[in-house]
């Protein structure tokens, strides 16, 4: 995948996949040191040790369990090629956190992309998972809580196209105050 | 706050909204968002789904997701259900064909047959 943001997408979709009600994305662009760090944590079903090994590994997920687990081992390699690491911890009924640090300025990484798009994607799914998304650069931060949004519009879900797209412009604004150059 | 102003105006409109949605039942659409579907562009087919509704001015429509269908070949898929006539799967479908879809389907009830992978049933 060729943006950052795609990854995050296909990861996130496998936690609304896992029954997860909270998912909180976080992404850090660190220019002092010279990091990006993009982190997910979800509360939905969690995998055992073994599928653990598993999803990372691209010819066995890809064979097997038709495309479950196939983008985590593509983000594996997306950040190992970007100098950096992956890692993925999960824990059966508690949930998962995939942790993702690369170099910001690596020539090997991919741009982070369309977020907005990403957090419009995702808040199709408000009916049943909460997202609460933050984005930091250096000391600003930008933070998108769904659950806020969703008792400011006394909705129950964000899946309308007038709210899908207040949303898309919200962040795209958040982000470039920010000033985020990820 | 400039959000919290926009989203109390915003909260009006989706209130109607909402509710004709909810009397009436609106058009659905479903967009295929899995790995592959990702990988071949269903973000961006999405991204343009929503701005071509808010351009028709179509608030009453319905967007959700589904994981993969096993069709891979055939990603970025959409689905396409109006209450009263039978569900359309669309297969490779790119921005310019999202325009189609809507003006088409959506606004005129008419099925863009050169897209539609399977018609009936199927899915939903
Ligand atoms: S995501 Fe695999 S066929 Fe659609």
């Amino acid at each position: 995948m060729r943006e950052l943001s795609l990854h995050i997408l296909d990861i996130a979709r496998n936690s609304v996949e896992a029954g997860a009600r909270n998912v909180a994305l976080t992404v850090v662009e660190d220019p002092e040191r010279d990091r990006l760090e993009i982190t997910l944590q979800d509360d939905g079903r969690g995998m055992d040790a073994e599928t653990l090994a598993r999803v990372t590994d691209p010819f066995y997920t890809t064979r097997t369990t038709r495309h479950v687990g196939l983008g985590l081992s593509l983000l594996k390699a997306t950040c190992e090629q970007a100098g950096g690491v992956m890692e993925l911890t999960s824990t059966p009924g508690k949930g998962t956190l995939v942790r993702c640090v690369m170099g910001l300025s690596n020539f090997d990484r991919p741009p982070l992309g369309d977020l907005a798009a990403v957090i419009q994607s995702l808040a199709c799914e408000t009916e049943h998972t909460e997202l609460v998304y933050r984005h930091i650069v250096g000391d600003s931060e930008f933070r998108l809580d769904t659950m806020e949004v969703k008792r400011e519009l006394e909705a129950d879900c964000l899946c309308a196209p007038p709210i899908l797209q207040w949303l898309g412009r919200h962040v795209r604004e958040g982000l470039h105050d920010l000033g985020s150059r990820a | 706050m400039k959000s919290v102003q926009e989203l109390r105006e915003l909260r009006e409109r989706t209130k109607a909204a909402l509710a004709v949605r909810d009397r009436e039942g609106g058009p659905r659409i479903v967009v295929c968002m899995g790995t592959c579907g990702i990988a071949a562009g269903a973000r961006d087919v999405l991204r343009s789904l929503l701005e071509e509704l808010e351009r028709q001015g179509r608030d009453d429509v319905t967007i959700t997701q589904t994981g993969c269908k096993g069709l891979c070949e055939r990603e970025p898929m959409i689905e396409v259900l109006i209450p009263g006539s039978a569900p359309v799967t669309y297969g490779s479908v790119t921005p310019d064909v999202v325009k189609q879809i809507v003006d088409d389907h959506i606004i005129k009830g008419q099925v863009v047959s050169e897209y539609a992978i399977a018609i009936g049933s199927e899915g939903n």
